[in-house]
């Protein structure tokens, strides 16, 4: 039998319990792994076990997807209606909404980040998530094409079946939302794996999505690794799309371990070092307060992070001061905290790798402006990091950190600054502050990035398509774009007169 | 510099001398390739040589994308308008009309298929594809996107720069307007290499492509061996060239790749016309076509009736002389040849009972009859696997489900056919058939205007149509923050 997790939250800022069955959710229920094996769920604060849950395996894997197989061809698919779908999102979509606190709550506690922050951007984004995609269920629509009066063609946009989808650590509950949503809009059944690291709140989800009435099979969520259920999940023959959220390095092997197994559709969100240019134009206040917001949220830990920091001489000294006031003012410290705006980086490999970027920025002759230590003595808080008189081959500068490190750098001319920024194998985001309408659209428009912010960054709608250039992935999701992802595209062509001899 | 490929048809279809520069095509001139390797071009009706022409290697390839970029950047991607690109892709098609029997004609020299075919059915769909896209290179719209009152949010659907497209021999000039088209009308500039089989006629349009005015780099035409990134072509390549993308730089990747299409005939079905249309879905190409419906179930009640109009039908394919009065000619290589009659082979040795010719022609050349089988079990390797020949297997069935399921049970999903005329029977069969093509009451039928693509392991994405358009754009979205303060 799967362990009940129960836990109950006695601090500043949320007070609450929860509980439930920490099993594998397979075909509508919650079971032990094939090997009865379990991984240890870490508290990022003290490196403490929170609880343990169980371990999927391949052989779940194969399980899962017979499980979602029958029920695509039996239940779901388009013989679920678009507007029954729909229901059953908004239907998640509510029950989240009542679960709100406990959803931030439980994120806070997995992943380090601040409960203000996972209610704000975190919960608050994947129930929106979840709802924009109800409102496209009933919506999914192909085209009749003109050809000739002696047919009828037409396109379906179906469902492709069984869809892989590995998410990451980062914004545990997001991601699983950014793609379930369009998934299950568009008709498929779905096989998630929550990262090792943070699965408590797919976890709950299970639970939620059971409730909502998604019929058994429709969503499964296998916890476990990457070389072990990820790889399954990539190589699976009968999985016929996967989706990765993840690094670019893992990005690969999934792109590979596709096109050597079944050829199945890849998608693909992966890493960046986005490139955020202040004009000597730009509101210096506002600017100050985004690109901090682009560094340090999420302690960092967001493939979309502006942090190459790129100021013009003109503002350089003011800008400077004024953002190391800022970072300065970031309350580093329990994500239960009253007032913390930054929690632990979310493990021990996560903050290993950190300062060891931070070690090769002193080694190879960076500045360390601010910060460039270990907040505190147990659990894994950085403090927020600036570097300055940096050169572009720096490691710091080339390769993403993924921790509250910025790289502060000083240009003169628009033209060479747009060079530095495009600089770079990734593609994901940048932004530009500048009130100048036509400097600050067209270095926007220049910027060779899936994402540009004009006077503002890591802003983030449903709505809105968000994907890489370059290596920093393949394919859009949210929005109406992501909708493709899920689809597989039927011409039909239905002959009335033509005869052939 | 590069040499020059003369040729002087003297043919019932065609008379006239046509002469091609047969070196690579890069930056808007027709060079050796940098190690000065060759690859001769041979003639599938007699196994000859007909020319050799430069092949190229990674060094030309490296040089051609630094030739491309410097395109991209300076004189095409947005610099170069849509109406302006629109202008370049109809002068295009103009000029390749202009030369349509040239085109024809080497296209059949080449690859064996009637220059009848090439007429009406490979250069009729290349310009059409061309003058398709030109319509859209002034109308790749991105979206605005309400979010709220203090900022704008929209999409620029952008070029994505350099792009590779690899195309398949079967149909070369068709396959190469298909990669060309979409992605010079969304803005890309080319790196093409055409089979090393086929490579004739891509030099023909490269000469035109120049004489168009398209400025020098945008398109470069690289013959040579082995595949290196758009691909049509093998399943088994197809693979090779996702690895490699997932290797390097997580190139995004399409594939147009085989198939084993089925094509369902009901009892209800106009028999005449299924099969006249079964055998286009056979023959066609020589069987040559990634699309063919070389899996025919036929439904009990009307099997023999069938069997034997088609057998009749089959015993009156001409084939010959490509510049003949025929219908099918010869297939592309040796390597082709040898590999359909290795499966007609398996055929026998399984089991299989041989209804219609299974044996190659005794004489120079590639040719393989028309060939047909009946009374196959659904494990045996010419049922299970692509043959890309002229053979096709018969299969009896009783029950709608049944056929469907069979019809269903491949890696493949590239295209599929029904025959009935009641409409529910017709239409909720295509529908559930697992296939990125369905055609009911016909078979390959193609239309600039209409996606074509694959499920399953035939391919990922869609060739075609609007929807071509997605692959050849990299969406960006802006956000411009207007009275957000924070």
């Amino acid at each position: 039998m799967p362990q009940t997790f129960e836990y109950t939250f006695d601090t500043p800022v949320y007070k609450g319990k929860t509980s439930f069955s920490t099993g594998l959710y397979i075909n509508g229920q919650w079971v032990d792994g094939s090997k009865g094996t379990t991984i240890d769920v870490i508290n990022p604060t003290n490196g403490q076990l929170v609880t343990k849950i169980s371990e999927g395996t391949k052989e779940d894997v194969d399980l899962a997807v017979v499980a979602a197989q029958k029920t695509f061809d039996t239940v779901w698919g388009l013989n679920t209606p678009g507007t029954r779908r729909a229901e059953l999102l908004n239907n998640l979509g509510n029950l989240m909404q009542a679960h709100f606190d406990e959803l931030a709550a439980l994120e806070a506690l997995d992943n380090g980040k601040t409960f203000g922050w996972a209610q704000d951007v975190d919960v608050t984004d994947s129930i929106a998530t979840i709802k924009y995609y109800a409102g496209w269920a009933d919506k999914i629509q192909g085209k009749t094409i003109e050809t000739t009066a002696g047919k009828l063609v037409y396109t379906r946009h179906e469902p492709i079946g069984v869809v892989g989808q590995i998410i990451p650590w980062n914004f545990p509950l997001m991601m699983m939302a950014w793609k379930i949503g369009p998934a299950l809009a568009t008709g498929n059944c779905i096989i998630l794996k929550p990262s090792e690291f943070t699965p408590l709140t797919a976890i709950r989800m299970s639970h939620l999505i059971q409730e909502a009435g998604f019929p058994p099979g429709v969503v499964n969520i296998i916890p476990g690794y990457g070389t072990t259920v990820g790889a399954a999940i990539s190589e699976h023959p009968h999985i016929d799309k996967v989706a990765f959220t993840g690094s670019t390095l893992v990005g690969r092997k999934i792109m590979e371990a596709a096109a050597r197994t079944n050829l199945k559709n890849v998608t693909l969100e992966l890493g960046g070092k986005s490139p955020n240019i202040i004009f000597d134009d730009a509101d210096i206040d506002q600017a100050v307060r985004f690109t901090s917001h682009g560094i340090f949220w999420n302690h960092g830990q967001a493939c979309c992070a502006g942090s190459r920091i790129y100021v013009h001489a003109k503002v350089y000294d003011e800008f400077l001061t004024k953002f190391t006031d800022k970072a300065k003012s970031l309350k580093v410290g329990d994500p239960f905290g009253l007032d913390t705006y930054q929690g632990p980086q979310v493990s021990q490999i996560q903050f290993d790798r950190i300062m060891s970027y931070i070690d090769s920025g002193r080694q190879q002759g960076a500045t360390l402006h601010l910060g460039g230590e270990r907040h505190g003595s147990e659990g894994y808080f950085i403090k927020p990091t600036i570097f300055t008189d940096t050169k572009p081959d720096m490691r710091i500068v080339q390769e993403e950190i993924f921790g509250p490190v910025g790289v502060v750098i000083r240009f003169e001319d628009d033209d060479d600054v747009i060079n530095q920024a495009n600089d770079t194998m990734y593609g994901l985001a940048a932004a530009v502050f500048s009130k100048n309408i036509d400097r600050a659209l067209q270095v926007a428009h220049k910027l060779k990035a899936g994402t540009a912010w004009v006077n503002c960054i890591n802003q983030l709608h449903p709505q809105v398509p968000f994907g890489g250039f370059k290596q920093s992935g393949i394919g859009r999701e949210l929005g109406e774009y992501a909708l493709e992802n899920y689809t597989a595209v039927k011409a039909v062509h239905v002959n009335f007169s033509l005869s052939v001899k | 510099m590069s040499g020059t490929f003369t040729h002087d048809f003297k043919t019932p279809a065609f008379k006239g001398k046509v002469s091609i520069p047969t070196g690579l095509f890069i930056g808007g001139k027709f060079v050796d390739g940098k190690k000065g390797e060759t690859w001769d071009v041979i003639n599938p009706t007699n196994g000859k040589k007909i020319t050799s022409v430069a092949s190229g290697t990674v060094e030309d390839v490296d040089y051609a994308v630094k030739v491309a970029q410097k395109a991209f950047d300076e004189t095409w991607g947005l610099k170069c308008p849509g109406n302006q690109r629109s202008k370049y892709l109809n002068k295009i098609a103009d000029l390749m009309e202009e030369h349509l029997d040239e085109f024809c004609a080497l296209e059949a020299l080449n690859t064996g298929k009637p220059f009848s075919w090439a007429k009406k059915g490979d250069m009729d769909m290349a310009l059409d594809t061309f003058r398709y896209y030109a319509g859209w290179a002034d109308k790749i719209s991105g979206k605005v996107i309400e979010t709220s009152e203090d900022k704008l949010s929209y999409t620029r659907h952008e070029p994505i720069g350099v792009v590779a497209q690899i195309i398949a021999w079967n149909f070369p000039i068709m396959l190469l307007a298909w990669k060309v088209a979409p992605a010079l009308a969304c803005g890309n500039v080319i790196i093409l290499k055409p089979s090393e089989f086929t490579p004739l006629t891509a030099l023909l349009f490269a000469k035109l492509a120049n004489d168009a005015g398209v400025p020098p780099g945008v398109i470069n035409i690289i013959n040579g061996t082995g595949p290196k990134i758009a691909f049509t072509g093998s399943t088994l390549t197809g693979r090779k060239i996702m690895q490699s993308a997932g290797k390097s730089n997580l190139k995004n990747v399409t594939l147009e790749l085989g198939g084993k299409s089925p094509n369902i005939i009901m009892d209800d079905a106009d028999i005449d016309q299924a099969v006249d249309w079964t055998a286009h879905g056979v023959y066609w190409n020589m069987g040559q076509a990634c699309c063919a419906g070389t899996r025919i179930f036929v439904h009990e009640k009307v099997y023999d009736q069938f069997l034997k109009k088609f057998t009749e039908k089959t015993k009156k394919v001409r084939m010959g002389d490509p510049f003949g009065d025929v219908d099918i000619g010869a297939l592309v290589s040796n390597q082709q040849f040898e590999r359909v009659l290795d499966y007609i082979d398996s055929g026998k040795k399984e089991g299989a009972t041989v209804h219609l010719g299974g044996e190659a022609l005794k004489k120079d050349g590639f040719w393989v009859e028309p060939t047909i089988f009946t009374d196959v079990t659904p494990d045996m390797k010419i049922v299970q696997e692509e043959i890309f020949g002229p053979v096709g297997v018969i299969i009896k069935f009783k029950d709608d489900e049944d056929a469907i399921r069979q019809a269903n049970d491949t890696t493949y999903g590239l295209a599929a056919a029904v025959f009935s005329k009641n409409v529910d029977r017709a239409l909720q069969t295509a529908h559930r058939l697992n296939a990125g093509t369905a055609w009911v009451n016909c078979v390959n039928q193609l239309h600039a205007q209409v996606p074509f693509g694959g499920f399953k392991q035939s391919g990922i994405g869609r060739e075609l149509g609007e929807y071509a358009l997605e692959n050849y754009t990299a969406i960006k979205a802006v956000h411009v923050n207007f009275g957000h303060k924070i």
